[in-house]
């Protein structure tokens, strides 16, 4: 079998980083930091703690790498729903119909 | 090395492999492919809501701050650490698998149920305390409609307590959504655990075991978006609010 076995050694360290990724953007929601920066710290911190999980709870990091190609197709899939549907609903109000 | 071949092809099929794979090897990588293209699908299916999430918020920005102020961010957080535990007990779950003992991963399989069962109770008494305080959306609940105490939810002057509303509906269905994922993973280990009880896995065969660790974390990774998107959008702001 060339299976990756992934050791508790990697986990435990993947829980502390979620586990104090947790606190941090606990703690940065109570600041009040300049312009829309709280979402993006928070959405970051959110990206951060999910690539973790992806890579080393779901093993992407030792899967072929057909994996990767799938999730980053389903990622570019999400960013054309959002960037289509957001160009028009923030644009609707340019013309005065 | 030649004499590795032979050996290969000498050995009897192991009796969980299917007829139409060539070796377990392909049939495990067949079946996390599969996994990894459902969850594509269930990443279309939630991103619709957190793009509803996102024109809305746009759309109300003051009533969603004073909707999501309202949130218990207590049982919101605790609900998160839940939820990262028992990532953790999975992936262990997993791994004991892998090395084949069976004992720890019965034990971890059913930690990450009784920890997956704890975040239900606490999402039940939010979802009950919404109720007592009138923020079911519409009119759903007979005899309580959605009727926010407008003094409690420091609604800034001029904003549509309507608005409000909206914010809950949101609430409701990414939450329930997200909580009916929780419930399908639940019935998911329960099946999983019957299965480990019996010794049906191997250090050969354990895809079952990790294929519904790649749904369990995914669940995982859905409230990681949800706790800061819901609950701590506006915490910055609950000191400048009316």
């Amino acid at each position: 079998m060339s299976e990756h076995i992934v050791y508790p050694r990697v986990y435990i360290t993947i829980f502390l980083v979620l586990l104090v990724g947790t606190i941090l953007t606990v703690v940065a929601a109570f600041r009040d930091f300049p312009g829309p920066l709280n979402a993006v710290l928070a959405l970051t911190i959110a990206v951060v703690k999910a690539t973790f999980v992806v890579l080393y709870f779901m093993h992407v990091r030792y899967s072929p790498r057909l994996i990767a190609l799938i999730i980053a197709a389903a990622l570019f899939w999400m960013a054309i729903l959002f960037a289509l549907t957001i160009s028009d609903y923030s644009t609707r109000y340019w013309l005065p119909i | 090395m030649p004499e590795d071949l032979a050996t290969t092809h000498a050995h009897p099929a192991h009796p969980a492999l299917q007829h139409h794979f060539e070796n377990m090897e392909q049939q495990r990588e067949a079946g996390t492919l599969g996994m990894w293209v459902f969850l594509v699908t269930e990443i279309m299916f939630f991103g619709g809501m957190f793009l509803a999430y996102t024109l809305y918020r746009y759309k109300y920005p003051e009533a969603f701050a004073a909707a999501s102020n309202h949130l218990d961010i207590r049982l919101g957080a605790i609900n998160t650490v839940v939820l990262i535990i028992s990532s953790f007990t999975m992936a262990m779950a997993v791994f004991s698998t892998q090395i084949g003992k069976r004992r720890n991963s019965i034990i971890f399989i059913v930690m990450t149920m009784a920890l997956g069962l704890a975040f239900l109770v606490i999402k039940a008494f939010e979802y009950h305390s919404k109720y007592v305080d009138n923020l079911i959306p519409g009119t759903l609940i007979p005899g309580h409609p959605f009727n926010p105490n407008l003094h409690e939810m420091h609604l800034p002057a001029g904003v549509a307590p309507g608005n409000l509303q909206m914010f809950y509906v949101i609430y409701f269905a990414m939450t329930g959504m997200h909580a009916l994922h929780m419930l399908i993973g639940l019935g998911i280990l329960t099946v999983i655990l019957i299965m480990a009880w019996r010794g049906r896995f191997s250090p050969e065969y354990h895809a079952p075991v990790e294929i519904s660790g790649l749904y369990w974390h995914f669940v995982d990774i859905v409230w990681i978006f949800l706790f800061p998107l819901l609950y701590l959008l506006a915490r910055h702001l609950a000191g400048h609010m009316g």
